[in-house]
């Protein structure tokens, strides 16, 4: 009974989402009030229909109802009640409902916080967010059911064991609302162009949801890197599986837009590049999504797959690409650029920051795609490796962060070279000498990744103090866009930091122990003292209890475990960890060896690895401290939007 | 300079910063491709020598001999040739004989097949689709475990 209520309920929340896309788009063209006035009812039924359809589904796994086939397939009674809940979207049809209450979601924050926007263009937005949502319902409902019934069974599979940790209740949702997030600013630029005014106010209206949304993505991949050092079980942190790469191109347009987004409002420049951008970040979100879910693709991520779900979501990606570039192939000719810029200028700046972004997110798409075209061309089974990535990266990192460390010290519309060299020379020198001595501090010499990559932290970091330190104002009367730039910036150098340093430095071997015997890695002495047997509520596992010493001093006592799943049978791996700021020290058992009780295990030694995801936590908090800068708060009071010249005059 | 000199030359070094950038992108892509062979296409010497590439098949059953420390020996197969793997390290949680595997590595000089990365995939009931593909081709009406 209660599946057929989530069932029905997902019905007519597609029939509301398409009343929403059509009713008040229709209304607001024919000057219809009473069709506009119906957005905001309309999102909020999609949301409670969603909601009710999604409590439903939870239900389901709550009671173990083994005669819905989803539930059967990814849960199990014997499953803790927390990962009952999680395990929702655990596989791929829950995980798709997740995603159109992402959407829901946002659609109704939109129209909660929307205050200063005009009706007419809240309710354009709203229908364009409705018919996103009806696009994907009904895929749900066509092609991934979750409510579609089996005969009962006795007892279900089991969620992946995998899946059964903390990282599967923050991860997926925190990606999801950030993917889903990026469809605000998209439905603020088609909005904008229906109505033929892509003037400055969209982009006043569209830039603090963007920074939202952003924050989300920023968190949600930075936890899935957290999640797959410490549960995929061998210490990697990017593997550059295209489901990864499928979250990081959004991220990285996302990056770009929201720095075009700026320009746009402070100066009205690259308007329509900003829109081709809001367009191209929800884009690359929905080949993401299509990335994932179609199965297309083999990755760690990749469970099951259907061709027929492939095709409807390219299909629903073309429908969606190619109507707004067509809108934006008609209304861009309107778009007059105002205003001019020298060479050295912030504008440059911000230029050359979206080209790198820009020319990123496609190396990674080539990268991600080219074994799928190899494959269909028939010219091969390819697979493109980390290598690759690597090589491409790299280069463009270093130009970023050349961009980056001027980037905030820049000034609007022309700067002279010398006033730069003043406020920047101590930060260059400093960066350089830090890059140069910090290697020292490791030994082994002067490795040339670590002092570059080093000298890329230091000087954006350096850079980015030392434009702080000349706004001459205490920090505590910084604006919300102050924080956030400085925020932004400082996190990526600090995940730069780690990259390189856990990338130069860090230390493995694969080893032999017996009770007893142990290991020396980078100072440190592994002794493994036994491992015994132990139960847990839905597994079996070897524990294994090494001891860490340096020299007299003991460390920590580490607790590897290898489990065994009892539905799925499956052996998981959880790494046993000692966290530091400076040093993770990190142990996984690998197999058993021989009789006298030996297994091989895998211990490594990973300087300043926290800082990748503390960086990505930095990141997320400027994103936040922009979104929350005291002119969107204004601007949702009053309704008014600042002229650029003023905004200009008052936040740079 | 006059502004419109100034846009071309805005232009031109932007133009000539992403043509600088497609460059990079397919030398890198062109010396790190790695190929896929099947055991069959290894033996008839159609995989390179010295050069990194990825093998994949069934883990034949009681082939896996342990070495010294952690070294390990097995044999995967596409159930028409069979190929020796060596590797130095642990095996992956779903390694098994009998179910699939793809091996990323080059041949050595005297032609052993010396693994560099054992994968084998995230999910019990899963097979890598290479070697799907590897057994369809060899052997029609196969079903993969």
């Amino acid at each position: 009974m209660i599946p057929e209520l989530g069932h029905f309920s997902l019905i007519l929340a597609l029939v509301m989402a398409a009343l929403l896309g059509g009713v008040p788009l229709y209304g607001s063209f024919h000057g219809q009030s009473r069709l506009v006035a119906l957005a905001k009812p309309a999102a909020l039924a999609m949301w409670a229909y969603t909601f009710t359809a999604y409590a439903c589904l939870t239900y389901a796994f709550v009671t173990d109802d083994f005669s819905v086939r989803y539930v059967v397939e990814t849960s199990s009674a014997q499953l803790p009640l927390f990962y009952k809940v999680t395990g929702v979207w655990g596989a791929h049809e829950g995980s798709l409902l997740l995603w159109v209450m992402a959407l829901a979601s946002w659609s109704v924050a939109v129209s909660v916080f929307g205050g200063g926007v005009p009706t007419q263009v809240l309710a354009r937005v709203l229908s364009v967010m409705g018919l996103i949502g009806a696009g994907f319902l009904l895929f749900i409902l066509l092609t991934s059911n979750p409510f579609e019934r089996v005969p009962m069974q006795p007892e279900g599979r089991d969620l992946n064991p995998l899946l059964q940790d903390f990282g599967l209740a923050v991860h997926p949702p925190m990606l999801y609302m950030g993917y889903v997030g990026f469809s605000v600013a998209f439905a603020f630029a088609i909005a904008a162009m229906l109505g033929g005014r892509l003037d400055a106010a969209w982009v006043r209206w569209a830039r603090p949801w963007t920074n939202v949304a952003w924050v989300f993505l920023t968190m949600g991949i930075a936890g899935g890197s957290w999640w797959a050092y410490y549960e995929l079980g061998w210490g990697g942190w990017w593997f550059w599986d295209p489901v990864e790469n499928a979250s990081l191109m959004p991220w990285l347009l996302g990056t770009a837009l929201l720095h075009s987004l700026a320009v746009s409002e402070k100066r009205g420049l690259f308007k329509a590049w900003t829109v081709l951008l809001a367009i191209g970040a929800f884009s690359f979100s929905l080949l993401g999504t299509f990335l994932v879910r179609s199965g297309v693709l083999t990755s760690v991520h990749a469970f099951a797959s259907d061709p027929g779900r492939g095709v409807f979501i390219l299909l629903f990606l073309a429908t969606v690409v190619g109507s707004s570039l067509l809108l934006f192939g008609i209304r861009a000719p309107r778009l007059a650029t105002t205003g001019s810029f020298s060479l050295l200028s912030r504008e440059t700046g911000l230029f050359a920051n979206n080209l790198i972004l820009l020319v990123m997110a496609f190396a990674v798409l080539l990268g991600t795609l080219f074994p799928l075209l190899s494959d269909a061309l028939a010219l091969g089974k390819i697979s493109v490796g980390p290598p690759y990535f690597n090589t491409v990266m790299t280069p463009l990192m270093a130009a970023l962060a050349v961009a980056m460390g001027a980037g905030l010290a820049l000034r609007w519309r022309q700067d002279q070279a010398r006033r730069l060299a003043r406020v920047l020379g101590l930060p260059l020198a400093v960066a350089l000498l830090t890059a140069v001595l910090a290697p020292w501090a490791f030994g082994a010499g002067l490795p040339g990744l670590a002092v570059l990559g080093l000298a890329m932290a230091g000087w954006i970091a350096f850079g980015s103090i030392a434009w702080a330190v000349r706004l001459r104002k205490a920090p505590w009367r910084w604006s919300g866009a102050n924080w956030g730039a400085l925020l932004g910036h400082l996190g990526l150098a600090v995940t730069l930091t780690g990259v390189t340093l856990v990338s130069v430095y860090s230390q493995a071997a694969d080893v032999r122990l017996e009770p007893g015997q142990s290991h020396t890695l980078a100072g440190y002495a592994f002794t493994l003292q036994g491992v015994e047997q132990t139960q847990g509520d839905n597994y079996q596992a070897y524990r294994g209890t090494m001891q860490v010493t340096r020299g007299q001093d003991r460390i920590a006592v580490l607790h590897p475990e290898k489990r065994v799943y009892n539905v799925e049978s499956m052996p998981t791996t959880e790494a046993g960890i000692d966290p530091g700021l400076f040093r993770d020290l990190f142990v996984a058992l690998g197999e058993p060896l021989g009789e006298q009780g030996g297994w091989s295990v895998r211990i490594q030694y990973k300087p300043f690895v926290r800082w990748l995801w503390l960086g990505g936590l930095l990141m997320a908090l400027g994103g936040a401290a922009g979104a929350l800068d005291k002119r969107y708060r204004r601007l949702r009071q009053t309704g008014d939007v600042v002229p650029p010249s003023a905004a200009l005059a008052q936040g740079a | 300079m006059k502004p419109r000199q100034r846009r071309l030359l805005f232009v031109a070094l932007a133009v000539a910063g992403v043509a600088l950038a497609a460059v990079m992108v397919t030398r890198a892509l062109q010396s790190n491709l790695t190929y896929y062979y099947t055991p069959t296409q290894v033996a008839n010497h159609e995989a390179p020598q010295g050069r990194l590439f990825r093998v994949g098949g069934l883990v034949k059953k009681g082939s896996l001999t342990r070495k010294d420390n952690v070294g390990v020996e097995f044999t995967v197969t596409d159930l028409h040739t069979d190929l020796a793997i060596h590797y130095q390290g642990i095996l992956p949680d779903l390694f098994k004989e009998e179910g699939g595997a793809v091996v990323r590595g080059r041949l050595d000089g005297s032609g052993r097949f010396v693994a560099e990365e054992v994968m084998a995939k995230h999910d019990a009931s899963y097979v890598p689709p290479e070697v799907a593909a590897t057994l369809k081709q060899t052997t029609p009406g196969a079903t993969p475990p």
